[in-house]
């Protein structure tokens, strides 16, 4: 994508401008935001007329701050649509058709249409390009049957990214297609899927001949694989973004004011001096975390970014696991009790705030920090063999047609 | 704060990484480290007259080049990689520092540009028989001898004690903590070589008796030495994430190309996964230094930086030596193999200014955790 110039000053002006034309204070989230888009001020390094300038993505922060400067309503993309804007719009801007980026990127970026995910399958874990769900040409359609997992907010959603087998004779990579499915269709069933906190975050998915136009599709037919790639990519970039942001802020702040407010007497001397010991490296990982994205965003501006930026997702997870289990001891007896109890809810928004034991609710959602977005054991295979240029190990499901490869059941 | 090195920096780091390669290959280490004296005049020359080196951070005034700790830390940073034979740590480093910190501009001027040009080797003598780095555990006393002082009392663990022309001793004044200064060859002074753990650094013990001594300041130097051991703690720190990144290759390169069961033994998760975390490890502690050397720099949370810096990356660097003996297997236990080198320089660099448990304990009181 070519880049075109423009200074601070001149973007700072155009956010004024639309700020003029629709003021966050004043009118409601999808008619700002839609002006926003139609500024190009919604993702900057898009292209013009789908919401950006063709500048760099860095500018976005500029724009951020300038309507800060102004506004007491800030929208926060994560809270509006995580999947859609996340990983969405990138895929769509990259392999979508026309029709699809005119009528799709605009309520993406609004939250007008809610967008979700379904890669995942019982039988397709961190094996994501082994999934079994079937897509049959019929006519016009193409119909789908299978069974998806772990999908975020299916239940809210209007479209979903979906990836499906369309060839079992084909190797495993080069036999699916990636399409874009409405999720009102008739046949598709979700059904909340409830996590170890008690609440259902997520979602099941199931698929029962359900049609979908054969132009829904995105790349070529067998190329799926490529489109998903730009999807997970785009996920790993959401997910490991690196820790806390300021000094002390984030699950480490969070312990440290536990520690300070702990009651008198609570730990022996002798415990006291091993807790503080134990907090005091899980900040300095917390730091060095933070610090390590910096110089990795340092180096991507820069041009060159360095193995910095891989090694993040990695560190936070298995990090933020120990900060929380840290905090269950810091709280004591009382992370006996989880208050008020399993409450089988569930979110309609990714806000976490509100809800009461905070910590140990927090302490068990960690355990998925190093599951989702690729588990710890598959960042260290990417880790060795693409950073550190280790040889892969064996296969024997890489030039085999994907119906000759066992699968669990 | 900004943590991006200039283009300056980076034709720096080359010019010593080329320098270091040249001037200190696996054969020249072991050659210096069954030495006494382990360091080598030629290439010491090299560094104060072809690149500076000696005097990286002593103002242009005294000699030097006039630059501060980022570059030490780079210095340093490349001198680990390679196991640099060399009094560096301590005479560029914690004597220079001490003086400048400490110093008054007579003292400065007699005993700087000598250090930045090579013709005199400085050391720092902090800690007591017990080893403890820290100014305020100094009980060494200093008594008046008319204009001048006397010096009794042992000085344990001193890096390069035995070779330096000019050492700063800590000692107890009767007004508090004053810095000395001392000739090598002083009279009263026995200075013994100890039989180090880490052959590629050298430590001295030293026992004075009488020893006259110039006092370089009049000022309590307890706060001027708490800068110092800061300042040494961070460019220990790069030196760490020198060795540690070496590591990590060497045993990169060796599961590419070691053969077991018929494949490489990187592509075996096991191995491969020990990498993986001794990268982020590296990385980690590349974070670390860096930020360390550039909160000195900044004058900026100088104190959390350093201890910060000291106990992640001497852990992360023992880690990286003792992974890269397991990778090489047998290997990895002969004498002829360098991870050896790589691993006792870790051992010692863990515990010298601090171990890191004791650095954490500072940390937690800065915090006020």
């Amino acid at each position: 994508m070519a880049q075109r110039e423009i200074t601070e000053e001149e973007l700072r002006k155009r956010v004024r401008a639309l700020l003029d034309e629709a003021h966050p204070d004043k009118v409601d989230q999808f008619t700002f935001r839609g002006k926003q888009y139609d500024h190009g001020l919604a993702w900057v390094h898009f292209p013009e007329g789908y919401g950006g300038l063709g500048i760099s993505p860095g500018m976005q922060a500029i724009v951020t701050e300038e309507i800060s400067k102004h506004a007491k309503t800030l929208y926060d993309d994560m809270m509006i649509n995580a999947i859609g804007i996340g990983m969405g719009a990138p895929t769509v801007l990259t392999h979508g058709t026309e029709w699809m980026k005119k009528n799709l990127l605009r309520r993406i970026f609004t939250g007008e249409d809610i967008w979700c995910q379904l890669f995942s399958e019982p039988g397709a874990g961190s094996d994501v390009a082994g999934l079994a769900t079937r897509a049959v040409r019929e006519g016009d359609y193409w119909v789908v049957n299978g069974q998806k997992v772990w999908t975020s907010l299916a239940h809210l959603s209007k479209w979903a990214m979906l990836l499906a087998r369309t060839n079992p004779d084909a190797p495993k990579h080069s036999g699916m297609s990636y399409f874009l499915l409405d999720m009102e269709s008739p046949g598709v069933e979700v059904r909340p899927l409830h996590q170890i906190t008690g609440e259902a975050e997520f979602n099941e998915v199931f698929l029962t001949d359900v049609k979908i136009p054969a132009d829904r599709m995105m790349g070529r037919e067998g190329e799926g694989w490529k489109v998903a790639l730009t999807t997970l990519m785009n996920e790993r970039t959401a997910i490991g973004g690196g820790g806390p942001t300021r000094r002390g802020a984030g699950s480490i702040g969070v312990l440290m004011n536990l520690w300070k407010s702990r009651e008198k007497g609570q730990f022996s001397p002798e415990a006291e001096i091993l807790m503080r010991d134990r907090i005091t490296r899980l900040y300095i990982e917390s730091e060095l975390l933070r610090m390590t994205s910096q110089r990795a965003k340092a180096a991507r501006k820069a041009g060159n970014p360095g193995p910095e930026g891989s090694v993040a997702k990695l560190a936070q997870a298995e990090l933020n696991k120990r900060i929380w289990e840290c905090a269950m001891d810091v709280m004591g007896p009382d992370s006996l009790v989880y208050e008020p109890g399993y409450t089988r809810r569930r979110p309609t928004s990714r806000a976490r705030e509100g809800r009461n034991s905070l910590s140990k609710y927090q302490f068990l959602r960690a355990r998925a920090n190093s599951i989702e977005g690729g588990t710890s054991e598959v960042m260290r295979n990417i880790l060795g063999e693409r950073v550190l240029g280790l040889p892969g190990e064996p296969r024997s499901d890489k030039d085999v047609p994907w119906k000759q490869i066992p699968r669990s059941a | 704060m900004d943590f991006a090195f200039t283009h300056e920096h980076e034709e720096l780091r080359q010019t010593i990484r080329r320098f270091m390669e040249n001037e200190s290959p696996e054969a020249t280490v072991r050659k210096l480290m069954e030495t006494e004296q382990g360091y080598d005049r030629k290439t010491w020359d090299k560094m104060a007259s072809e690149l500076s080196l000696l005097g990286l951070a002593v103002p242009e005034q005294y000699g030097g080049a006039g630059l501060g700790a980022v570059e030490l830390a780079i210095a340093m940073e490349e001198m680990g990689r390679v196991l640099f034979c060399g009094p560096y740590l301590a005479s560029a480093v914690l004597a220079a520092d001490a003086l400048l910190r400490t110093g008054d501009d007579a003292s400065k001027k007699k005993l700087l540009p000598a250090i930045v040009s090579g013709k005199s080797i400085a050391t720092l003598a902090l800690a007591d028989e017990n080893g403890r780095w820290d100014p305020k555990a100094v009980t060494m006393r200093a008594t008046r001898d008319g204009s001048n002082w006397k010096l009794s009392g042992a000085k344990n663990y001193v890096l390069d004690g035995h070779i330096a022309d000019s050492i700063l001793v800590a000692a107890r004044a009767d007004d508090g903590l004053g810095l000395f200064h001392v000739e090598g060859a002083a009279a009263g002074l026995q200075r013994k070589p100890l039989p180090t753990l880490d052959l590629t650094r050298k430590l001295a013990r030293l026992d004075f008796s009488g020893t006259p001594a110039a006092r370089v300041s009049s000022a309590d130097a307890t706060e001027a030495l708490k800068h110092t051991l800061a300042l040494a703690s961070a460019m220990l720190a790069a030196e760490q994430v020198g060795g540690a990144q070496r590591c990590l290759e060497m045993s990169t390169e060796y599961a590419k190309t070691r053969l077991q069961f018929g494949r490489p033994i990187g592509s075996f998760q096991a191995i491969k996964h020990k990498c993986a975390d001794m990268l982020v490890e590296t990385e980690f502690a590349r974070s670390a230094a860096y930020h360390a050397a550039f909160a000195i720099a900044g004058n900026e949370d100088v104190f959390e930086a350093a201890h910060l810096a000291k106990s992640y990356c001497s852990e992360a660097y023992f880690h990286a030596a003792a992974e890269n003996i397991q990778i090489h297997g047998g290997m990895g236990f002969t004498w002829e193999h360098p991870a050896h080198l790589y691993f006792k320089r870790a051992r010692a660099s863990i515990i010298l200014f601090g171990d890191p448990a004791e650095h954490r304990l500072q940390l937690a009181s800065v915090l006020e955790l």
